[in-house]
């Protein structure tokens, strides 16, 4: 009896280590891609099932986000203006640098969680990630292409039909593809690795000194009512009472034609913050103790200045020196080391 | 009895045999609206009374401004038909967007399936309908692949996510110079409503009627529809529209009134039942 029982459980072992062994070979082969909402995230807006992400059609996606045919003379791609080791930003750029060295009028912002965004850019103009793209690529001061120019220069690659037949079945490139491969691409960029997620999930390396919990409790207290939630914003549309001298930009304004929002930006998320200076739609501030500066003693005021503003006798959020210090210590546990040295959002090389 | 029954029913039947003939001779046979077959539209681009010409006629708007155009394009779709009857066919959605070029011969004539039937009326969307401009890339295919028009014959905003609906350029000497010398005005017509938060509406419906006219759609007889479609029409209106004082009108509330104006501009002309 008792060697009958020995074998059976050693023919489960042996199964048992042969079926794991044949598991991890062959996500050595072929690392798989899946979309996986983080623990503490709100659910996605992007309707996944539109767009269903695979290896191939995301490692397209990867292709082309660094692909300089996107720019018309093949000179910057995706990965000019959005660069990983500052969370996908233009690092040192106020605004953005386009081709010819022809400065854009808005700072770039971080590409990270695009599946939890309802709509794109400072002023909100794109509501659909699918359809960002065709933004910078026909823009004249980024790359000045045209979209059907660079699907004609991509068919006439040898390197991206085949791509094109893996990702989607057929080797045709069509809008449609080219903008589903970027968007998948883009979706998988998720940024849920920080010091701050481990410490909400109450994961290994989640912990944060006195200084960082209390620049956090502040930091709710004060800056929540915007920068709210897990990606650390409503989304709104707010008037932070940057002064007008400086770039005339009238930001929501030029999509709702609303003088009510006038000056008005998008809320932007303040994950991975010290990775992303300069800061604020047009990059005027260079560090976090600028915009701390701004929202505390600098503010304009303005007649749609948001009401948050107006509470205290002066204008802004009372802050005094100690609470800056420990809000800028919170909002650096907000970095993801994981998220910019992720092999998978990398350059391919070729 | 017997013999006056039988005389009955051969009245009978000699008279519904002749009524059949007669009605046979007389009628032409009657459309079977389960049959699809095409019908033609052609946007016939006019000023005024005459043709309209790129770059080199000179016409005048109602405030007495000369202008040529260099570029005149609209969208038109979300069709419907109605027949003689009162019944109504409404084209799919997926076959129904069209946009019309001046400087494409092809692109003014515009072909569509509907049931066989008499038509004398058509209305149609001059531009595209808000459904679609929030509608997945995928479905947005032919005039609506956002690839397929480049430069000057872009009809989109990609910025402003969102269909341009009609776009007119031209040169006129009372708009004024750019660096290069050029004057050049531009009319870049949009606007579904907004996504998020409401913003204008320039989606424009257009009812036209055939007069006393019918569209005989049969299988293998398609009616072509002549529609003139008045360049004027954009400037004159209920607001007329002054190129010095409105050199460039894109997306901004002042684009309200134009397309207020060019909701105007189509009118039937005639018809060929072949
Ligand atoms: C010349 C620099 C430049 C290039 C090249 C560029 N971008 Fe951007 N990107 C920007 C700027 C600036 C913004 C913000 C624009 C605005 O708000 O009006 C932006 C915004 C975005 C956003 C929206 C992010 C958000 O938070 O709303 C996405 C997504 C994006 N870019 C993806 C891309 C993709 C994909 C490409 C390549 C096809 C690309 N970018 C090429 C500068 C650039
Ligand atoms: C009333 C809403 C509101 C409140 C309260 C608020 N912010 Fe902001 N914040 C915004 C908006 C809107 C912007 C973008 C403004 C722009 O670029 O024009 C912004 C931008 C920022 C930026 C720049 C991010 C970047 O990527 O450029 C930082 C950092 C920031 N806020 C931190 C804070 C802190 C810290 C507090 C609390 C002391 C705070 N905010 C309070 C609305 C708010």
């Amino acid at each position: 009896m008792k060697k009958i029982s020995f074998l059976i459980v050693g023919f489960l072992i042996f199964v048992l280590v042969f079926w794991l062994n044949s598991c991890t070979k062959k996500s050595e082969v072929q690392p798989e891609i899946t979309f996986v909402k983080p623990a503490n995230f709100p659910e996605p807006v992007y309707k996944l099932e539109r767009n269903p992400i695979t290896k191939a059609g995301f490692e397209l996606g990867r292709m082309l986000f660094y692909e300089p045919l996107l720019s018309r003379d093949g000179s910057i791609s995706c990965g000019s203006c959005h660069i990983q080791g500052s969370a996908f930003t233009h690092h040192g750029h106020d605004v953005s640098h386009g081709i010819d060295d022809r400065l854009g009028n808005r700072n770039a912002p971080a590409i990270q969680n695009m599946a939890f965004y309802p709509h794109f850019m400072w002023d909100g103009g794109i509501f659909d990630l699918d359809l960002q793209p065709i933004a910078p690529i026909e823009s004249h001061v980024e790359m000045d292409e045209q979209l059907e120019n660079v699907l004609e220069k991509l068919r006439k690659t040898r390197k991206y039909p085949p791509l094109f037949q893996k990702a989607f079945g057929t080797p045709e490139i069509t809008t449609s593809k080219f903008l589903k491969a970027l968007s998948q691409f883009m979706l998988m960029m998720i940024s849920s690795n920080s010091r701050y997620d481990k410490y909400v999930r109450k994961e290994k390396g989640g912990e944060l000194t006195q200084e960082e919990l209390e620049g956090l409790a502040i930091f709710r207290q004060k800056c929540g009512t915007c920068h709210s939630g897990e990606l650390f914003t409503d989304f709104s549309f707010r008037n932070i009472g940057l002064s007008d001298f400086v770039n005339k930009d009238e930001g929501r304004a030029l999509i709702t034609l609303n003088p009510e929002d006038k000056y008005k930006f998008r809320v932007p998320s303040l994950r991975n913050v010290a990775l992303t200076q300069p800061y604020m739609h047009d990059g005027r501030f260079r560090t976090l103790q600028e915009v701390l500066n701004h929202y505390s003693d600098n503010m304009q005021d303005f007649p749609n200045l948001d009401s948050t503003f107006r509470r205290g006798g002066k204008l802004g959020i009372p802050l005094n020196e100690n609470e800056k210090t420990k809000i800028i210590a919170f909002l650096r546990t907000l970095s993801d080391e994981t998220f910019i040295r992720d092999k998978r959002f990398s350059e391919p090389t070729p | 009895m017997k013999i006056t029954f039988s005389k009955w029913v051969l009245f009978l039947v000699f008279g519904v045999f002749f009524y059949t003939a007669c009605n046979k001779k007389d009628k032409e046979p009657q459309p079977n609206s389960n049959v699809m077959a095409e019908i033609k539209l052609e946007f016939d681009n006019v000023a005024g009374n005459q043709n309209l010409q790129l770059n080199s006629t000179t016409y005048t708007n109602a405030v007495g401004e000369q202008f040529t155009v260099s570029l005149f394009n609209y969208y038109v779709s979300n069709f419907v038909f109605k027949t003689a009857q009162g019944n109504e066919y409404v084209v799919p959605q997926d076959s129904c967007y069209f946009l019309v070029q001046e400087s494409n011969r092809n692109s003014q004539v515009v072909k569509m399936r509907v049931p066989e039937g008499d038509y004398t009326e058509v209305s149609f969307v001059i531009g595209v309908d808000s459904l679609r401009n929030t509608m997945d890339v995928s479905r947005r295919t032919g005039s609506l692949d956002v690839a397929n028009l480049t430069g000057e014959n872009k009809m989109y905003w990609s910025w402003n996510s969102g269909y341009i609906f009609v776009k007119l350029e031209g040169n006129s000497p009372a708009a004024p110079a750019d660096p290069t010398g050029a004057r050049r005005f531009r009319y870049h017509i949009g606007g579904f409503g907004g996504y998020s938060s409401r913003t204008i509406n320039n989606i424009k419906t257009t009812t036209i009627s055939f007069g006393n006219q019918h569209a005989k759609v049969r299988k293998g007889k398609s009616p072509l529809v002549h529609l003139e479609v008045d360049v004027l029409k954009v400037f004159n209106g209920s607001t007329n529209l002054s190129i010095a004082s409105h050199p460039t009108v894109m997306f901004s509330p002042f684009s309200v009134n134009i397309a207020n104006n060019y909701q105007k501009m189509f009118s039937f002309h005639h018809l060929h039942n072949e």
